[in-house]
C-alpha cells in the first residue's frame, strides 16, 4: 500500500510541483546543475571576449601593420591568454565537474552546495575585476606568465599588472574552494556500488584535476603575494637591484604553471573517454591503464617546469633532468592515445557530431603532443623558445585538445543539460569548419616560427618570408571564427524547437543517462546502486533492449539543501578587498575593511545558517 | 541539520569519513603547498640577503655610516611562544575529549587555555615585529625584512583566524550548543589548529635556529 500512497504523491506533484524560477532562484541557488549552468554560460561569454584574438591576426596578416598600436597588442595577447586559460578552458571544465560529477557517481549534490556556489560567484567576479581593467585603458600587459621584471614598479607603473595579480588571486580563490568541493564530493558522495575502479573516466580524470588543483594554485597563490609586496610595499622579493631573483618568479610560476597546463587537459581527456566508447558501442579499452596514466601525467607534471625555462642557462644537468621528465610525460600519454584508438577500433561506430570533434581531438592532440616532444629536447627548444612554433604547439594541445574535447562533450552532454538536441547537420558544419579552420592557423605557425618569426611582437618587416603565410593564418583565424558562429546558431535555432530530448540519446553507458533530460531538481528520484563500470549499459543488457523514457516524478520526501545568498555576499567581500587594494591610498584601506566586514558577516551566516 | 540527521550522513558517504573532516584534510594538504612555497621563498633568499644592508638575524653588521646592528632575534621570548603554542594543541585535545564525553566545564577550562595561548602568541608575534621595525627592519630594508615578515606574517595571520574560529566555537560551547553529537565541529577546528602548530614547528628552527 505504500508504493501506491508512493505513486500517488508521485503524480500529484507531477503536475503541481515546479522548480522555482525568477532571477533571485539563480542568484540563490545552490543547485549543482544551475551553478553548472552559471559556468558554463559566463565561461562561453569569456570565450567570446577571448576571440579578442581575432584582432591580433589583422595586425598581423601584413607585414608593418598598424591596425594595432604596440601598447594594445600588448594588451590583447595578454588579455587573450589569460582569458582563455583562467576564464574559459577552466570554468568551462567547471561547468562539466559541476553538472556531471554528481549526475555520473549517483549523488543528489556535491559534498558542499554553498561552498560550490561560492565558487561559482567568485569566479564571476574575478573575471568581472580582471576585465574591468578594460574600462581604464590599462589592461594588463605583461603576458600572461607575468615574467619578472616586466612586472616591477619600475617598468610596468601603470595598473595593468595589478589587475591581472590580483584578479588572478580572486579566480585562485574560486578554483580552490572548488577544488576541495569536488576531491570531497568524488570521494565520498558515490552510490552505493561505485567504488574508485567503477567510476566513469570523466569523473576519474576530473578528479586527478582537483588533486592538480590543490597542490598547484597555492604556489601561484604565494607567487602574486610576493609580487603584490613588490609592488605595493617595496619588497625586492624579484628585483635585482634589491638582491632579488627574476627567475625565482619563473621557477614559481611554472610549478604551477605546468601542471596548470595539465588541469586544462585532463577533463578533455576524460571527456573523450567517455565520448569513444559510446559512440563505438564498446566499452572503454584499459580502462586500469587510462586510470593510472593520468594518475602518472598528473604526477610527472610537477617535476618539468624547468622545461619552460631551458633559455634562462640552468646547466646541464637540471636540463638534463627536465628533459627527461618531460620525455618520460609522452609516455603515459601514448598509452592514453593507444587505448582510445583500441576503444574505436572494432567498433560500430557511430557519426555522430561528438563522435567527429572527440575523433578530431585525437588527431590535433597528437600533433600537439608530437611538437611537445620536440621541444623538450633542450637544443631543440634554444632554436624553437619564444618563437611561433611555440605558440604552434601549445595552440594544438589547447585548442586541438582542450576546445575540440570540451565542445564534444557539449554536443554529448546538452540534451542532458536543457532537454533538446542540437541540429546534426549545423553541428557537422560546425565541425568541418572548425578542423579546417584551426588547420589552416595554427600549422603554419609551425613553419614561420622554425624560420624565426618571434611571439609577442606586435608587426615584422616585409621580405623575410613570413607575408604569405601569416596571411593564410588570417583568413584560417577567421573561419575558426565562422565556425562557433555556426554554433551559435544551432543553439539558438535549436532552443526555438521543442524541449523533448530523451533522456538517453545516445545509448550511454553512464548514471547520467537513466534520468530524465533535463535532470529533476534531486537528480535521482531513487538512489541507484551499481554492479559494474557501465551501468546503464549492463541494465540495457539485462533487459534486451533500451529502457522505457524514465518518468518525471514528485520530490516530496526528498531532502535538497536550502537556498542560500550568503555564498555570494562573501564573495562579494572578497572581491571588494581586492577592489580596495588596487584603489587610491586614501580609500584604499577602507575598502578593504569594508570587503572584509562583507566577507566577515557572509561566512559567519553561512555557518550558522541550517543547511537545509 | 539536526543532530540525528547528521549522524546519518556520517555513515552513509562512500569512505565512512564526514565530508567536512575530509575537506579540512585537503584544504590542509592545499596548504602544505602555501607554506612550502613561503619556506623555500625563505631559504632560496638566505643565501643572498647578507650582502644587503642589515640589520641580520643572525649576524652583527656595521653600516657604511658606521652604525652598529647587532644580530636581530630573540630566541628566548619566541621559544616561549612557540612552547605555548605546542601545548595549545595538547590543550585542545583535552578540549575535545571533554567535548565527547558532555564535560562542558571541561571544554570550556581547555579550550579558553588553547585560546589564551593562541594570543599569548600573536602577542608575541606583534611585539617581536614592532621590536623589529624599531631596531630598523621592515619589509622595505633588505630581503631579509621581506622574507622574514612574509613567512611569519602569514602564519600569524593563520594563528588569528584559527584563534577567531576557537573562540566562536568557545561562546557556542558557552551557549551549550556543543553537545557530543556536534563534537565533530570543534574537532575540525582543532585539525586546522594542529596544523598551524606542525608549521610552525618546522619555521621555528629554519627563522630562528638554523644560522
Amino acid at each position: 500500500m505504500a508504493t501506491s500512497a508512493l505513486d500517488q504523491q508521485r503524480a500529484h506533484a507531477a503536475a503541481g510541483h515546479a522548480e522555482p524560477t525568477g532571477l533571485w532562484s539563480w542568484l540563490t541557488t545552490v543547485d549543482h546543475k544551475r551553478i553548472g549552468i552559471l559556468y558554463g554560460s559566463t565561461a562561453f561569454l569569456f570565450f567570446l571576449i577571448g576571440i579578442e584574438a581575432l584582432l591580433l591576426r589583422i595586425q598581423l596578416g601584413s607585414p608593418n601593420n598598424t591596425f594595432l598600436a604596440p601598447e594594445t597588442y600588448n594588451q590583447l595577447f595578454t588579455m587573450h591568454g589569460t582569458t582563455m586559460i583562467f576564464l574559459a578552458i577552466m570554468p568551462l571544465s567547471a561547468m562539466f565537474f559541476n553538472f556531471m560529477i554528481p549526475l555520473q557517481i549517483g549523488a543528489r549534490d556535491v559534498a558542499f552546495p554553498r561552498l560550490n556556489a561560492f565558487s561559482y560567484w567568485v569566479f564571476l567576479l574575478g573575471g568581472l575585476f580582471l576585465n574591468s581593467s578594460f574600462l581604464f585603458g590599462a589592461a594588463p600587459d605583461q603576458g600572461w606568465y607575468g615574467y619578472a621584471n616586466l612586472t616591477s614598479r619600475q617598468y610596468s607603473p601603470g595598473m595593468n599588472v595589478d589587475f591581472w595579480m590580483l584578479g588572478l588571486q580572486i579566480l585562485g580563490i574560486a578554483s580552490l574552494a572548488a577544488a576541495v568541493n569536488f576531491f570531497v564530493t568524488i570521494l565520498n558522495m558515490r552510490a552505493p556500488g561505485m567504488s574508485l575502479m567503477r567510476m566513469p573516466m570523466f569523473t576519474w580524470m576530473s578528479f586527478i584535476t582537483q588533486v592538480l588543483l590543490l597542490l598547484a594554485f597555492p604556489v601561484i597563490t604565494v607567487a602574486l603575494i610576493l609580487l603584490m609586496f613588490d609592488r605595493f610595499f617595496g619588497t625586492h622579493f624579484f628585483v635585482p637591484a634589491g638582491g632579488g631573483d627574476p627567475l625565482l618568479w619563473q621557477h614559481m610560476f611554472w610549478i604551477f604553471g605546468h601542471p596548470e597546463v595539465y588541469i586544462l587537459v585532463l577533463p578533455a581527456f576524460g571527456i573523450v573517454s567517455e565520448v569513444l566508447p559510446v559512440f563505438s558501442r564498446k566499452p572503454l579499452f584499459g580502462y586500469a591503464a587510462m586510470v593510472f596514466s593520468g594518475a602518472f601525467i598528473a604526477f610527472l607534471g610537477f617535476g618539468v617546469w624547468s622545461h619552460h625555462m631551458f633559455t634562462t642557462g640552468m646547466g646541464p644537468i637540471a636540463d638534463t633532468f627536465f628533459s627527461l621528465t618531460t620525455m618520460l610525460i609522452a609516455v603515459p600519454t601514448g598509452v592514453k592515445i593507444f587505448n582510445w584508438l583500441g576503444t574505436v577500433w572494432g567498433g560500430s561506430i557511430q557519426y555522430r557530431v561528438p563522435m567527429y570533434f572527440a575523433l578530431g581531438f585525437i588527431a590535433m592532440f597528437i600533433i600537439g603532443g608530437l611538437s611537445g616532444v620536440m621541444h623538450s629536447s633542450p637544443p631543440a627548444d634554444l632554436q624553437q623558445n619564444d618563437t611561433y612554433f611555440i605558440v604552434a604547439h601549445f595552440h594544438y594541445v589547447l585548442f586541438g585538445g582542450s576546445i575540440f574535447a570540451l565542445t564534444a562533450g557539449g554536443y554529448y552532454w546538452w540534451p542532458k543539460m536543457f532537454g533538446r538536441m542540437l541540429d546534426e547537420r549545423l553541428g557537422k558544419v560546425h565541425f568541418w569548419l572548425m578542423l579546417i579552420g584551426f588547420n589552416v592557423t595554427f600549422f603554419p605557425m609551425h613553419i614561420v616560427g622554425l624560420n624565426g618569426m618571434p611571439r609577442r611582437v606586435y608587426t615584422y618587416p616585409e621580405g623575410l618570408g613570413f607575408e604569405t603565410l601569416n596571411r593564410l593564418e588570417t583568413v584560417g583565424a577567421f573561419i575558426l571564427g565562422l565556425s562557433f558562429l555556426v554554433f551559435l546558431i544551432n543553439i539558438v535555432k535549436t532552443w526555438r524547437g521543442p524541449r523533448n530530448a530523451p533522456a538517453d540519446p545516445w545509448n550511454g553507458a553512464t548514471l547520467e543517462w537513466s534520468i530524465p533530460s533535463p535532470p529533476q531538481e534531486w537528480n535521482f528520484a531513487e538512489v541507484p546502486v551499481v554492479h559494474g563500470r557501465d551501468p546503464l549499459w549492463e541494465v540495457k543488457r539485462q533487459r534486451g533492449g533500451p529502457l522505457p523514457e524514465p518518468p518525471r516524478v514528485s520530490g516530496q520526501g526528498i531532502h535538497l539543501p536550502n537556498p542560500s545568498y550568503w555564498p555570494l555576499v562573501a564573495a562579494l567581500g572578497v572581491a571588494g578587498v581586492m577592489v580596495g587594494v588596487m584603489a587610491e591610498p586614501k580609500v584604499g584601506p577602507w575598502g578593504i575593511m569594508a570587503g572584509g566586514l562583507i566577507l566577515f558577516i557572509g561566512v559567519f551566516n553561512w555557518a550558522f545558517e541550517p543547511a537545509g | 541539520m539536526s543532530d540525528h540527521a547528521h549522524a546519518i550522513e556520517h555513515h552513509e558517504t562512500s569512505t565512512g569519513l564526514d565530508s567536512r573532516k575530509l575537506a579540512i584534510w585537503t584544504f590542509i594538504g592545499s596548504e602544505c603547498l602555501f607554506f612550502a612555497t613561503l619556506i623555500s621563498n625563505y631559504l632560496v633568499h638566505k643565501e643572498t640577503w647578507l650582502t644587503g644592508p642589515g640589520p641580520f638575524p643572525h649576524q652583527e653588521w656595521v653600516s657604511p655610516a658606521g652604525q652598529h646592528f647587532e644580530p636581530i632575534i630573540e630566541i628566548p621570548l619566541v621559544t616561549l611562544g612557540t612552547a605555548l603554542l605546542l601545548f595549545s594543541s595538547l590543550f585542545v585535545v583535552l578540549a575535545l575529549a571533554n567535548a565527547q564525553r558532555g564535560n562542558r566545564k571541561g571544554l570550556l577550562l581547555w579550550l579558553g587555555m588553547t585560546i589564551m595561548c593562541g594570543l599569548f602568541f600573536v602577542g608575541m608575534q606583534v611585539y617581536e615585529f614592532t621590536h623589529f621595525v624599531h631596531k630598523g627592519l621592515t619589509l622595505k630594508t633588505n630581503l631579509y625584512g621581506a622574507s622574514f615578515f612574509t613567512l611569519t606574517g602569514f602564519h600569524g595571520t593563520h594563528v588569528t583566524l584559527g584563534v577567531i574560529w576557537l573562540i566562536t566555537l568557545w561562546i557556542e560551547a558557552f551557549r551549550g550548543k556543543i553537545p557530543p553529537a556536534k563534537s565533530l565541529n570543534l574537532e575540525i577546528a582543532a585539525l586546522y589548529w594542529h596544523f598551524v602548530d606542525v608549521v610552525w614547528i618546522v619555521i621555528f628552527p629554519v627563522v630562528y635556529l638554523i644560522t
